[in-house]
């Protein structure tokens, strides 16, 4: 498939040609960098290190609606569904980790919700300078990991260099036209150039290999109090997550109208296992540390055959009491 | 499998029947419901053990297991403690009154794979409800079975769920009924105790039998370390868990236990299983 390459200049126009689809892309929302629909492309922000919250709130929003009804009626409206079109600048593991979360919503049934919207198009933006907390490269990732991307773009600095990598991703090449131009036999060594500089820049490294399996034989281990003791049970490391998904249902009824909706939950939440009858399987920080670590690196790979987890940083990145999931993963792998 | 083409949308079904089975502040209200649509109602299809999404539009829904079984005709039944918020709305509502309905979800007792050999149910209060499915379904084809024996206790005679159903047992040779109560009370004329113990005086062979255990967790416990010294194998021994739930197709993430998911996986699990999973009983 041919490269392409948009000059810096051309950008806002190259956007213009998207103009007739849903396209979502970085954007400052409030205090946060987020996946936004884009009205404006002077608004796109792609000169970041990565996005606060990942692109899965595109695919799978903070809170949606299931369905409507009027109270003491049983009629039930659906949504419609889909909605998105292009998700552009997405990073190279937040990708991955889309890929990693579609067969949790695949396996046996079928989520219609999320998979209407993961028919888009997924715009990736390989990492030049990647964070100080980066550990893709132990997950199997890297800066320039098109996994789960139909086009993969790199910031040539006065230009991105665009390489379709699957039909969607030409197609929307198509649509670019005279915005974008055949790229250079100079730009493809210049990306990769800079991707294999990007690798060197990632030194947070973390052994992977075998901690599934030695992760139930740790059950009882004091490592697991010492993490809950300085946790705060904030829920940001699984909100912030690319790779946790967990949801709860809940009911919101104004006046006669009613929907019902999924937002997001946390298995750092104490209500998260809570019974009605009060008992709760995971009552402290300890057991839902547990159980969070676990499952991203033991449970997930038992049931899916990969680890929930892309090396993102963004647990470590905003935890407010430095918790760091790579330190986590050392101590497990020094246990004894 | 659930019938609808989006899993999140639920069935509406009207409530046939209701009454209370226990009183108290803790007390199961039964429900027998069917379906409002007559092609959903045609198409469903559920096995004793299986569970469902009951709720209503503006409250919310909870898991709660059908305690029905297929062989007695073309509804569901659901027996629901008063616990929380749900089923305290769930409570409120009589003959005539509409619900939803989610479901069957889950795994099944495998019922047909024990065919030719001799159920043993242990149930101890609310925990009769996903065994009464097996009662009944052994009990409808009796002739399949080397027989049946149940166990069944509560703290009181008030406390016992589905009374009526066990009168009609009693003087039966091809099945048994065992019920039991904590403490003594006056005119009670069955057993005086705890249902482990119960289990004990029986001391049932695990020769070519199948124990299945439902009840309170300190029940199970003392119920499993029984069956273990009767020398009932892992694999003989079923039981079912619950917990908390939102969607009920492994998705919302809550329920697992290690790495099974209790809504997909389960609810019903061999002590075989579980007898490795640290979090399974806790």
């Amino acid at each position: 498939m041919d490269m392409k390459k948009v000059r810096k200049e051309k950008f806002a126009d190259f956007l213009a040609t998207l103009a007739e689809q849903k396209l979502y892309a970085p954007q400052k929302v409030g205090e946060s960098l987020r996946f936004a629909p884009v009205t404006d492309s002077g608004k796109v922000e792609l000169e970041m290190s990565n996005t606060t919250v990942p692109p899965k709130s595109v695919f799978f929003p903070q809170t949606e609606t299931l369905y409507r009804y009027e109270v003491g009626n049983t009629e039930i409206q659906q949504p419609a569904m889909g909605g998105v079109d292009i998700v552009l600048g997405v990073r190279p593991c937040d990708a991955r980790a889309q890929v990693i979360v579609d067969s949790l919503f695949g396996w046996d049934y079928n989520d219609p919700y999320y998979q209407e919207r993961r028919k888009a198009t997924v715009v990736g933006l390989a990492c030049n300078k990647p964070c100080v907390n980066c550990f893709c490269l132990s997950l199997g990732g890297g800066p320039a990991s098109t996994v789960g991307l139909d086009l993969l773009m790199t910031d040539l600095g006065d230009a991105y260099l665009l390489q379709p990598l699957t039909e969607k991703g030409e197609k929307l090449l198509a649509l670019a036209g005279e915005t974008v131009e055949t790229a250079a036999a100079g730009d493809r060594e210049a990306a990769e150039s800079l991707h294999g500089q990007a690798e060197q820049m990632i030194t947070r490294k973390v052994e992977t290999a075998g901690v599934a399996e030695k992760l139930p034989g740790l059950w009882e281990h004091s490592l697991w109090q010492e993490t809950a003791n300085s946790c705060l049970g904030c829920g940001i490391c699984t909100f912030l997550c690319p790779t946790c998904h967990c949801f709860d249902i809940q009911d919101e009824v104004e006046g006669l109208e009613g929907r019902r909706c999924r937002m997001w939950d946390s298995c750092m939440f104490k209500e998260y296992t809570l019974h009605a009858s009060g008992h709760n399987p995971r009552p402290t920080r300890r057991e839902r540390t547990r159980n969070r670590i676990n499952h991203k690196y033991s449970y997930f790979v038992q049931k899916f055959g990969h680890t929930a987890c892309v090396g993102c940083g963004r647990c470590i990145n905003y935890c407010p009491v430095n918790i760091d999931l790579v330190e986590i993963l050392r101590q497990v792998k020094e246990a004894l | 499998m659930c019938n609808n083409a989006n899993p999140y949308i639920p069935y509406v079904a009207t409530i046939e029947d209701a009454w209370f089975e226990t009183v108290g502040e803790r007390c199961v209200k039964t429900f027998k419901v069917t379906l409002d649509d007559p092609v959903a109602r045609k198409n469903w299809r559920h096995q004793p053990g299986q569970c469902a999404m009951v709720g209503q539009l503006g409250v919310g829904e909870s898991m709660f297991c059908i305690s029905c079984s297929p062989t007695e005709g073309d509804f569901l039944r659901f027996s629901i403690m008063r616990a929380g918020k749900n089923t305290q709305a769930l409570h409120e509502l009589e003959a005539g009154d509409k619900l939803t309905v989610r479901g069957p979800y889950g795994n099944t007792f495998p019922v047909d794979e024990w065919k030719g050999k001799k159920i043993l149910t242990i149930g101890g209060g609310i925990g009769q409800a996903p065994l009464r499915p097996i009662v009944e379904y052994v009990k409808a084809n009796l002739d399949q079975y080397a027989g049946l024996t149940m166990i069944y206790g509560a703290r009181t005679s008030g406390d016992l769920c589905f009374k009526d159903e066990f009168a009609a047992m009693s003087g039966r040779d091809d099945l048994s009924c065992h019920l039991t109560i904590d403490v003594e009370e006056e005119g009670w004329e069955y057993n005086v105790g705890f249902v482990p113990s119960l289990l004990m005086d029986l001391s049932p062979s695990p020769e070519n039998t199948i124990a299945i255990t439902c009840g309170p967790p300190i029940m199970i416990r003392f119920v499993l370390e029984n069956l273990k010294k009767l020398n009932f194998a892992d694999d003989q021994i079923y039981t079912t868990l619950e917990n908390r739930m939102k969607c009920g197709i492994g998705k919302c993430g809550r329920c697992n236990v290690g790495s099974l998911y209790v809504c997909k996986d389960g609810p019903v699990f061999t002590y075989a299983t579980l007898k490795d999973i640290p979090e399974a009983f806790a």
